[in-house]
């Protein structure tokens, strides 16, 4: 069987307002996947967009992209699925290459959210759920996931203390990574003290800083089969596992509040194409939009057992040096939440860590990495596993 | 002869409807008779809520309306204290889930019960809320 290999990756900084245009925006990790990857645009067979289309004023992206990024007269197309975006073009650049019909396929994030105020975002994203029978109560994301949040508490007695856990662990990895947008470590009495906002209540048991942050941002993967892998790159990195599920829409159509079904399918698909146990990962991104989604993950994946997830940010199993290091780049917490954008960086973060050019962030030596993607409350969920061999 | 009027009175549900024509427009008839409805697939049997005008299990369109009776458990809840736009004017509000057996029912609770009272589990009942500019919704009350 021929593989399919990883061989460029890049990011722009995550930021709060972008200067620039979405076509600069995308230029930038772009321009960082090109020069990693060693390849000019000749090499790239085709290009697939992936963003949630609620926040842009460009209607069909991908058009204006190739033009920009000279892709023409190459095939690009768009992918969505809210906040896996990214992952699930990934998905689709791993078929279009396993299939024979391209070579080379690159994998174009991004999101540009600072046109709009964050209440304006808000109902674009309550639009992702459903919309004619959730969003006319006033739903948003925070709320949804505080849902669940609510549940595992009530379920498993998980604290409000052990979802900031996982907001402290982000914020002290968020300051090694330099793409990330808030590089400020904070401590438990950041949550105690009456007069930082981080300790407010969002949406009950969700406080501020339970929540991540809008930002702009893109992301490039660039996805080649194994004899173009091989040509182009000293340290290619495969995917090995690939997982995907989704879940109803409607809360109404939910049996459980206190973890997400089509997060815990998609893992098993991964763990079973690549043939792994969750023990054999050395090195996790998992999408903590919301603390309480970290902890989920950490089950869901099979890092803890159901209901185990807070013992194990409490035990710092999930530090660099813990047993399953997870989101020590920041995660989606401090680097914040381009959504478009968001799994992609996510799969650069751990094809670094595996390539050993991570930085500080690097944990040791990892062989085997896992990516958790999950877009709008558990509705998509996409896990990738990828490996250096 | 005047044009056919259309059929849009589901623009009148909740504070914000983002939707206008459904097939199941006689789910906002009901609530002005003050019944919350779902749906029943004469084919199959399987409830729907919220309803639909179409079963995907017997691929039947031929369905029933069901009066929304009796209590739900409450499966979990969340108070907002920040809105999206358009619905800050009602803030603080909570969502919730209630769990009826055949099928579940999401929507707010009725403000007059402060969030400490809420408990998952707890049993609440449907009722349906007139709002302002002739919008119409349901929320929930203790049982």
């Amino acid at each position: 069987m021929s593989k399919v290999g990883i061989i460029g990756v890049g990011q722009s900084k995550f930021v709060r307002a972008y200067p620039g245009s979405i076509r600069e925006l995308v230029f930038e990790s772009f321009k960082e996947a090109m020069d990693d990857a060693n390849m000019t645009t000749k090499n790239i067979d085709a290009t697939v967009v992936c963003s949630a289309p609620e926040y842009d004023k460009q209607r069909s992206p991908s058009g204006v992209f190739a033009e920009y990024l000279g892709l023409n007269p190459q095939p690009t197309f768009y992918a969505e699925s809210l906040c896996s975006s990214s992952t699930t073009g990934l998905r689709l650049a791993y078929s279009l290459v396993k299939s024979g019909l391209h070579d080379v396929v690159m994998v174009l994030g991004f999101q540009k959210m600072s046109e709009i105020s964050a209440a304006e975002s808000q109902e674009r994203m309550g639009r992702g759920a459903d919309i004619q029978w959730e969003s006319p109560f006033g739903t948003m994301m925070p709320a949804y996931y505080a849902m669940f949040a609510r549940g595992h508490m009530e379920k498993y007695g998980t604290t409000p203390d052990d979802l900031a856990l996982v907001r402290i662990k982000a914020s002290k990895y968020a300051v090694f990574n330099d793409r990330a947008m808030l590089r400020k470590e904070l401590t438990m009495d950041a949550f105690k003290d009456p007069t930082n906002t981080i300790g407010n209540m969002l949406s009950s048991p969700l406080r501020v800083g339970d929540c991540c942050s809008n930002a702009d941002g893109s992301s490039c993967l660039i996805v080649a089969n194994e004899e173009k892998a091989k040509a182009f790159s000293k340290k290619p990195i495969w995917i090995k596992g690939l997982g995907s599920a989704s879940a109803p829409v409607n809360m109404a159509g939910r049996d459980i509040f206190y973890s997400l079904p089509a997060a815990t399918e998609a893992a098993r698909q991964a763990y079973a194409m690549a043939s792994v146990k969750p023990d054999d990962i050395d090195v996790a991104e998992v999408h903590d939009c919301f603390t309480i989604a970290e902890v989920m993950a950490y089950e869901s994946l099979g890092f803890a057992k159901p209901g185990e997830g807070p013992a194990l940010i409490r035990a710092k199993e999930t530090y660099k040096e813990g047993k399953i290091p997870v989101n020590v780049d920041g995660g989606l917490l401090s680097k914040g939440h381009p959504i478009g954008a968001t799994g992609g960086s996510q799969v650069r973060t751990i094809v670094l860590q595996l390539r050993g050019e991570a930085g500080d962030m690097q944990v040791k030596d990892p062989a085997i990495g896992l990516v958790h993607n999950v877009g709008g409350v558990g509705l998509y969920a996409n896990v990738t596993i990828l490996g250096r061999e | 002869m005047s044009k056919k009027e259309i059929d849009n009175r589901f623009s009148k549900f909740g504070t914000v409807s983002f939707t206008g024509i459904t097939r199941i427009n006689d789910f906002i008839g009901y609530l002005e008779q003050d019944k919350l409805m779902g749906t029943k697939c004469k084919k199959c049997g399987i409830h729907y809520f919220p309803p639909r005008a179409d079963c995907y299990h017997s691929l039947d369109s031929d369905m029933e309306w069901f009066e929304v009776k009796g209590t739900g458990k409450l499966l979990s809840y969340s108070t907002l204290t920040f809105a999206p736009t358009g619905f800050t004017q009602d803030l603080p509000y909570t969502i919730a889930v209630l769990d009826y057996g055949d099928y579940k029912v999401f929507g707010r609770v009725d403000k007059a019960v402060p969030e400490k009272e809420l408990s998952v589990g707890m049993e609440m009942k449907a009722v349906v809320q007139q709002l302002p500019n002739e919008h119409i919704t349901y929320m929930f009350q203790k049982a």
